[in-house]
């Protein structure tokens, strides 16, 4: 292929590479890559309101910002941020597994397969503020969700959001309803590419459907699953329609632990990012807190990549 | 132990399978070797589990449980959307009621204009997903047509940075738009950088692989074409399928976004529809009116659930070539 290209294509054709590619690194210069090297810059100062000068002034800090990362306080973000994470992705990838088993299964044969994918990859699509706030009207009181749990005793006047594992167990669960589907589709590709025969000779030699589960789909599926994941725990690290739109911004009810910080039970890392950017204004923590993010999702990244890699060996 | 597992599955089998499975013994080998590898035991001490016939039985209740767990809520959602607040609060109902026209009145005569939002939300996603497919498409083929040097660079470039996340960027782009580009509650920081789009890049430049010979590029040019119009005549309609999945899923995340339009549009007249649904939250026990809260989330979910009705086949298919590097 490459052979043939280069003998047919007239000296000069292969400059359109550089022209079509130019559109994209513009945009990407300007919007990302510029915005970045600022962010990395403003980790380094104070931004603050002066009262000498009536405006916002920044001030050089070294390497403050980065040092006060490191304290319970952000500890705590990223504490919430992974429980909410964990307590969704458990069921998420437990179902996943199992429907993708299913689906690939050809002896199984679920009829209107079709079906069901499409409708458990649904709310995947739908907006994620709506879907939040459509969980909340309906588990607020006076909502149906509340009015149905009332019949099984709940009082009415029991509000769900002023206490912490409900609130945490309904963001979680917000977040395993949108995305097992995603998942189980992800995994059943991955089912699909396993040569078939294997599956029939595990059969014959008398397997059951969970030893075949277990010693053949799960070890062959393994860089699938590292890669759901990573890039799901990356997608967690950077939780916060749900937990923004269900706690109003505030990340509440407030934490009693042994952390004793004055970090909400349900605000994520990057709730405190949006709210130093767009209310606070304090620049320099958002900044470091966002270096801090792009050392970790480059981490998770590299992983992903590394082992994807080894695979294609 | 083995041979009554066999012959119960045999009817199973013989029922099934259209074509009779090709097995060799090589392959009925390795698949043993390979159980006894894992397992350090043989695979004849198995001892008997469920049939086909209750595994199935139970796949299709836990299908149908969570798949009545996915829509449950859209179901109640459009039946509220359709009755008053007070017969929302006395109790649930899984039949609409009558006040849907006087739910959709309130929207109009709301401070929160949510029929302006609905357009702008449609402009941006619009406009944002057909320049990020259009360019992504561009760029694919650059990398996928040309020998150029530092190409295989780009390319593991642009897989470099499909992981970063925006929020990374968020400060510095945040400060760009506002303070150096003077585009506070402008649209098109929200469109523009939709150009770069490394996630609909790598499916493209993947669906090129397998479906844009060059041989075909090369008949083109040899029939004089300029290398513009084979991008915009030949490429184009050949990639039709890949851009339409792509087209949609730009359009769902444009309009679904929320956190930088949420930072950079302010005034009323300019917010779009999730803005305007998280301002729903904030309604105070005394004015909050749940038939109004609930025809305009129905609003904002609606459209993409129609979408989806339509194209449901596609998107799924597009979901597993897109997320599974091949």
């Amino acid at each position: 292929m490459n052979e043939t290209v280069k003998k047919h294509s007239k000296l000069g054709k292969d400059k359109w590479g550089y022209i079509f590619l130019i559109p994209f690194f513009v945009v990407f210069l300007v919007f990302s890559f510029y915005p970045l090297i600022q962010t990395i810059y403003f980790s380094f100062f104070d931004h603050y309101f002066s009262q000498t000068d009536f405006d916002y002034v920044n001030k050089f800090v070294g390497l403050k910002n980065y040092k006060a990362l490191f304290s319970a306080g952000t500890a705590r973000l990223f504490f919430n941020t992974m429980i909410l994470w964990v307590m969704g992705f458990i069921p998420q990838i437990l179902f996943s597994l199992l429907l993708a088993s299913w689906f690939a299964n050809n002896r199984l044969r679920i009829r209107a397969a079709g079906f069901f994918k499409a409708v458990i990859y649904l709310p995947n699509l739908i907006m994620a503020i709506a879907f939040g706030m459509m969980f909340f009207t309906m588990f607020s009181r006076g909502g149906p969700v509340h009015q149905i749990f009332e019949s099984f005793g709940m009082s009415k006047d029991y509000d769900l959001f002023f206490h912490i594992a409900p609130t945490r167990s309904l963001i979680a669960f917000i977040n395993f309803i949108m995305w097992f589907g995603n998942t189980t589709i992800l995994l059943m590709a991955g089912i699909m590419g396993i040569n078939e025969s294997l599956f029939e000779a595990a059969e014959v030699d008398g397997a059951s459907q969970f030893q075949v589960f277990r010693k053949i789909t799960l070890p062959i599926l393994k860089p699938i699953l590292v890669y759901v994941l990573i890039t799901s725990l990356i997608g967690g690290i950077q939780m916060y329609d749900v937990p923004e739109v269900v706690t109003k911004g505030s990340g509440m009810p407030m934490n009693k632990d042994i952390f004793s910080t004055n970090v909400p039970a349900a605000e994520t890392v990057i709730m405190r990012l949006a709210q130093y950017i767009s209310k606070s204004k304090n620049y320099g923590s958002a900044g470091a807190l966002s270096v801090m993010l792009l050392f970790i999702t480059g981490i998770l990244s590299f992983v992903v990549y590394k082992f994807m890699a080894k695979d294609e060996d | 132990m083995s041979k009554k597992i066999q012959s119960d599955l045999i009817p199973n089998e013989m029922n099934q399978t259209e074509a009779a499975p090709e097995e060799t013994s090589l392959q009925a080998i390795a698949a043993e070797e390979m159980l006894q590898k894992n397992s350090g035991k043989s695979p004849y001490t198995v001892k008997k589990s469920m049939g086909m016939g209750t595994i199935r039985v139970i796949a299709y209740l836990v299908l149908t449980a969570l798949s009545v767990l996915c829509l449950i809520w859209f179901y109640l959602l459009f039946i509220n959307a359709t009755r008053s607040h007070s017969q929302i609060t006395t109790g649930v109902s899984f039949v609409p009621g009558d006040q849907l026209l006087n739910n959709l009145k309130k929207l109009q005569n709301s401070t929160l204009d949510f029929f302006r939002g609905t357009l702008n939300s449609a402009i941006i996603a619009f406009s944002s997903a057909i320049l990020n497919v259009y360019f992504s498409m561009m760029t694919a083929y650059a990398i996928h047509a040309y020998r150029f040097k530092g190409r295989k660079a780009v390319h593991v470039f642009i897989l470099a940075i499909m992981m970063i996340p925006t929020q990374v960027t968020s400060l510095g782009f945040y400060r760009l738009v506002v303070d150096t580009l003077k585009m506070k509650d402008s649209f098109i920081p929200l469109i523009v950088p939709s150009i770069a789009a490394p996630v609909t890049y790598f499916y493209i430049v993947q669906y090129m692989k397998s479906n844009l010979p060059m041989s075909l590029i090369e008949a083109a040019r040899i029939d004089g074409c300029f290398e513009v119009s084979i991008l915009n005549r030949i490429v184009l309609p050949l990639m039709k399928p890949a851009l339409a999945v792509q087209l949609i899923f730009a359009f769902v995340a444009s309009w679904n976004n929320y956190y930088m339009p949420a930072m950079i549009l302010s005034s009323s007249k300019k917010r779009t529809l999730p803005i305007l649904i998280y301002t729903l939250r904030a309604a105070t026990e005394k004015d909050k009116d749940l038939g109004f809260q609930y025809v305009a989330m129905a609003l904002s979910v609606l459209p993409v659930i129609v979408v989806y009705i339509f194209f449901a086949k596609n998107i799924v298919g597009g979901v597993s070539v897109g997320g599974v590097k091949e």
